[in-house]
């Protein structure tokens, strides 16, 4: 099985550094943005973000596939 | 029309709709075992976006998730957490699995655990634990419809009955249909769940304090300690949330459906693309929240947190809207529940049934067994629903417990060659029995960390240090095993 790049994997911490090992940076009220508290604030703030991560990931690995020859 | 009578046939017409739609699906379609059971492998992005948030957001993420904040408050922010990051996990397993899948031809989790170790017992004790740890996560679903009617009736119509109806409808539905209706399905079920859960989100805040920032601003005066960690709960902190996100989101597509998902997919890059855009789809959840914070000021000392969304909708909106989210929410909990009965039905009948005791069953036969199968499925979940009373959330963290426990056998067989069979079953054992261990002695969470983590990571190094212990000349044989195996030769 072909391992996945590095890059990918390390795009794919990014989302776990911020949503879990984080919490409790975030874990608070205070300051509430957009009439939320900050840790909901935060987690969905991430929820959009982390699909960007994986967007990028998803790039990456789709040109490894193409130089490697392997169809999509 | 009474509120109750106009409630409850705004929810029939809407499960008739769903319905209707989904044997409309299937009806032109030879329905064989693989038709049946993984749609003949070629859906495209937005039917395996489909099928998987059927299955994804149910019962548990509508009246479970808002019966947490409700009750528990701050510790139910794991939800956004878990299913964001099972996704990202998603990203590296399913592709892959979905190669060796079509290889294989595999239609169920067993499948996989038998190609790729060779033993049959390993195979049969996974799909063993997969469809006992099914028990608790229909139950959850059962229970749920059984909420909503009584809700949505006034009290008039009790929940036992409710549930007995329920699951009369979701078994015919499963035999007759297969897993392209349940796709179908999802179509109608996703558009109104998002509606309602927008309608309820926005609203509720907005009757009853003018709006979402002044809910949280009261909440947060009111009940200062109820947003954060560890909330209204004395042991659930930040080293729970860290471990039970780590279960949740690792367990979360070993779960055997949700495995199976993938091999209905037309290629591995379809399960890739689905990975970046399935996380927006918790933002939905966000809303269900709103709603359950609300109701801790708006509906407060109701005895069960699950009633809490629906309790508040039916004192801020009126009975035909009542109606509108019950019939979301009853579609919600039917279409994960077809699901469930139609994998654990077919892993009995094929992975279990056929290998031990009628090795030359044809696939017909198979097919057949498999639809009896699920009526006594349908019958275990709907017993356990009549007499356990426990709340949603824990009877999903039940399962996750023992599902997450494949996780090292699936993860370390896909990328890692010197992992043995031996290692991998010993390592399961050891994960399921000291979960149940743990749980059944209420040592959950123990010492902040859930139990089933704890399981896990006991069961990840059994697995390692046995895999390494295994002798250099078998290693490199496994080895050559391994790449016949991924490659196909």
């Amino acid at each position: 099985m072909r391992k996945p790049s590095r890059a990918a994997l390390l795009l794919a911490l990014i989302p776990f550094a911020a949503m879990c090992f984080s919490v409790p940076l975030w874990d608070r009220i205070d300051p509430m943005l957009l009439g939320l508290p900050f840790n909901l604030f935060w987690l969905i703030a991430w929820i959009g973000l982390s699909s960007g991560c994986m967007w990028l990931a998803y790039r990456l690995e789709r040109a490894q596939l193409r130089r490697a020859g392997q169809p999509q | 029309m009474s509120p109750a009578a106009l409630c409850l046939t705004t929810i029939l017409a809407i499960v008739a709709v769903g319905t209707t739609v989904g044997f409309l699906a299937g009806v032109r379609r030879r329905m064989d075992l693989e038709q049946w059971t993984v749609g003949g492998r070629g859906f495209g992005v937005a039917l395996v976006f489909l099928l998987m948030a059927g299955e994804v957001y149910t019962t548990f993420a509508f009246l479970g998730a808002s019966g947490w904040a409700y009750s528990r408050g701050g510790p139910t922010l794991y939800v956004l957490a878990y299913l964001t990051l099972a996704y990202v996990v998603s990203f590296f397993i399913l592709p892959q699995i979905w190669e060796v899948g079509r290889r294989h031809g595999m239609q169920t989790q067993s499948d996989f655990f038998l190609a790729r170790y060779r033993n049959p017992w390993l195979a049969g004790f996974v799909c063993i634990v997969g469809i006992v740890c099914f028990v608790p996560y229909l139950q959850l679903q059962i229970t749920g419809v059984g909420l909503i009617v009584s809700i949505a009736s006034y009290d008039s119509i009790g929940r036992g009955p409710a549930m007995a109806v329920a699951v009369a409808l979701l078994v015919a539905f499963v035999c007759a249909s297969g897993v392209r209706a349940v796709a179908w399905v999802s179509i109608v079920k996703d558009v109104l769940m998002v509606f309602a859960a927008l309608a309820i989100g926005i609203g509720v805040p907005l009757i009853h304090f003018g709006g979402i920032g002044a809910m949280f601003r009261a909440l947060a005066q009111a009940h200062p300690a109820h947003l954060t960690m560890p909330g209204a709960t004395s042991n659930l902190g930040h080293a729970w949330f860290i471990s039970t996100v780590l279960l949740t989101s690792l367990g979360f597509y070993m779960w055997p459906h949700a495995f199976a998902a993938s091999f209905t997919a037309r290629s591995a890059d379809t399960l890739r693309r689905n990975a970046v855009v399935m996380p927006l789809y918790t933002l939905t959840l966000a809303f269900i929240f709103f709603a359950g914070f609300a109701a801790v000021l708006v509906v407060p000392g109701l005895s069960n947190g699950d009633l809490a969304l629906l309790t508040v909708v039916r004192k801020s909106f009126p009975p035909w809207f009542l109606g509108a989210v019950g019939g979301a929410g009853a579609l919600t909990a039917m279409v994960p529940a077809s699901i469930f009965i139609l994998t654990a039905a077919t892993l009995f009948a094929k992975n279990l049934y056929r290998p031990l005791f009628a090795p030359a069953m044809s696939d017909a036969q198979v097919a057949r067994l498999a639809r009896a199968m699920a009526v006594v499925l349908g019958l275990a979940s709907l017993t356990c629903a009549l007499l356990a009373s426990t709340t949603l959330v824990s009877l999903l963290l039940t399962g996750y417990a023992g599902v997450t426990q494949f996780f090292p056998g699936v993860v370390l067989g896909l990328y890692w060659p010197r992992v043995s069979g031996r290692a991998v079953f010993t390592g399961m054992i050891a994960g399921v029995g000291s979960a149940v261990l743990l749980m059944t002695t209420h040592h959950d969470p123990l010492l902040g960390l859930s139990a089933g983590f704890l399981a896990l990571c006991l069961n990840f190094l059994i697995v390692v240090v046995l895999s390494l212990l295994t002798p250099a000349v078998s290693r490199d044989a496994a080895r050559h095993g391994t790449l016949a195996w991924a490659a196909g030769t």
